[in-house]
């Protein structure tokens, strides 16, 4: 079975651990959620894979094969990002061309289709377009290529709520037609938590979760009533975080909520708060 | 039919009351055709996974049938199982908060009944 697999993948810039010791298995058509903070490791563990920079440590294997300059293996994934690969003459609809040259799975027609449902004219050159724009021809050959492994960097950069919302439905459209393994890495952590079947944070260089965001939902959950009431019931569990306003209190707990007296209300984590409160340092 | 995150459901179970009542107020009929879990994925953003496992809570209990390469429709009968599940909840869902709720702001027994009688005999529905 196709997978991508980073096994003891380390990597330091100068005085900077940026992955340390990290282990995971992408597996095959799945989506997965990418979440850290700036500076995290994730652009660097998606560097990593793609073989534009090399780990100190650790290999890479994608359908067991090794990704260091392995043009067979490299054909296989497809990263999206904000990184500007080509030249600034360049028409859009000249990049579609060169991506077909690239990857033979390109499918040139529904690139064309895209570009007119995102209303993308693909006769403006990599110069004229705006940082939306840009994102978009992005989006639109990743959704092309068809490889089996798609990753997506900030694929949402600059687009207005229109677009990201189209965006995320092609997405869709195009996974159930054509499954392949995708991966997500993005700030909007409330945009993606439906779409995506797994999450894993990322903190310092270390992987701090791996679970499907079900059970990350549910790993934990949310307590609020006045501050007496709520400091008794907290007594010696795992808390993870409070919010206090006025004189309520809200503490994030990890566990189940087990006998939960009157005046507390028990409601469940929200994936944005338990990504705030787990990444905090 | 709507998907909110800001709830404690989860979203497969939100997919599946939302086609209940859906199947409830006859928007699909019996033996009617639902949408695809495609369908219902692209439209609501959700993974696919997540669609079908609200729906398959629905065929589980006899309510939506899959036929094999042309679609998910919705079995005969289905509404009245629908209507005996909700009277059955009834109690729970609407009558004990109700009644917990009164005590709360200090609405009597007879006050209620009152409501529920005027409610009933002059209400739209």
């Amino acid at each position: 079975m196709g997978k991508i697999e980073l096994r003891g993948i380390s990597k330091t810039f100068k005085n900077t651990v940026a992955l340390k010791d990290v282990n995971l298995t992408f597996e095959e058509n799945k989506i997965y959620g990418l979440l850290g903070r700036n500076g995290a490791g994730k652009s660097t563990m998606i560097n990593i894979i793609t073989n534009c920079c090399f780990a100190d440590v650790g290999k890479v294997l994608i359908d067991g094969e090794t990704a260091v300059e392995n043009d067979n293996a490299l054909s296989k994934v497809y990263c999206m990002s904000e990184k500007k690969l080509y030249p600034y003459y360049m028409k859009i609809k000249d990049i579609f061309k060169w991506s077909k040259n690239f990857y033979k799975d390109f499918d040139m027609e529904y690139a064309l289709n895209l570009s007119k449902d995102f209303e993308l004219n693909i006769n403006k050159k990599v110069i004229e377009v705006s940082t939306g724009q840009s994102s978009l021809y992005k989006l639109i050959i990743a959704l092309s290529v068809n490889t089996p492994y798609l990753i997506f960097d900030e694929p949402v950069l600059g687009l207005d709520a229109n677009n990201r919302d189209l965006f995320y439905k092609k997405l869709l459209e195009k996974y159930i037609k054509k499954p392949c393994t995708m991966i997500i890495s993005t700030h909007l952590i409330e945009e993606v938590s439906n779409i995506v079947e797994d999450i894993i944070i990322i903190k310092d260089g270390i992987i701090i979760e791996n679970k499907s965001t079900e059970e990350l939902l549910n790993s934990g959950y949310t307590a609020t009533g006045s501050y007496e009431k709520i400091d008794k019931f907290a007594n010696g569990k795992n808390i993870i975080g409070e919010d206090k306003i006025g004189s309520m209190k809200s503490v994030y707990i990890l566990g189940k909520p087990e006998k939960v007296p009157d005046g507390i209300e028990i409601t469940k984590l929200d994936l944005q708060k338990l990504f705030i409160k787990l990444t905090n340092s | 039919m709507n998907i909110r995150d800001d709830i404690d459901k989860p979203i497969f179970v939100q997919i599946a009351e939302g086609i209940e009542e859906a199947i409830l107020s006859k928007t699909f009929a019996e033996e009617s055709q639902i949408p695809s879990i495609t369908e219902f994925s692209v439209m609501y953003k959700i993974n696919p996974a997540t669609a079908l496992k609200g729906i398959n809570i629905l065929v589980d209990n006899g309510i939506i049938y899959k036929k094999r390469g042309i679609g998910m429709f919705v079995c005969q009968g289905a509404v009245h199982k629908l209507k005996e599940k909700r009277k059955n909840q009834f109690f729970d869902n609407f009558i004990s908060n109700m009644v917990s709720e009164a005590k709360k702001i200090g609405i009597t027994k007879e006050d209620i009944i009152n409501m529920i009688k005027k409610e009933y005999d002059n209400g739209k529905n």
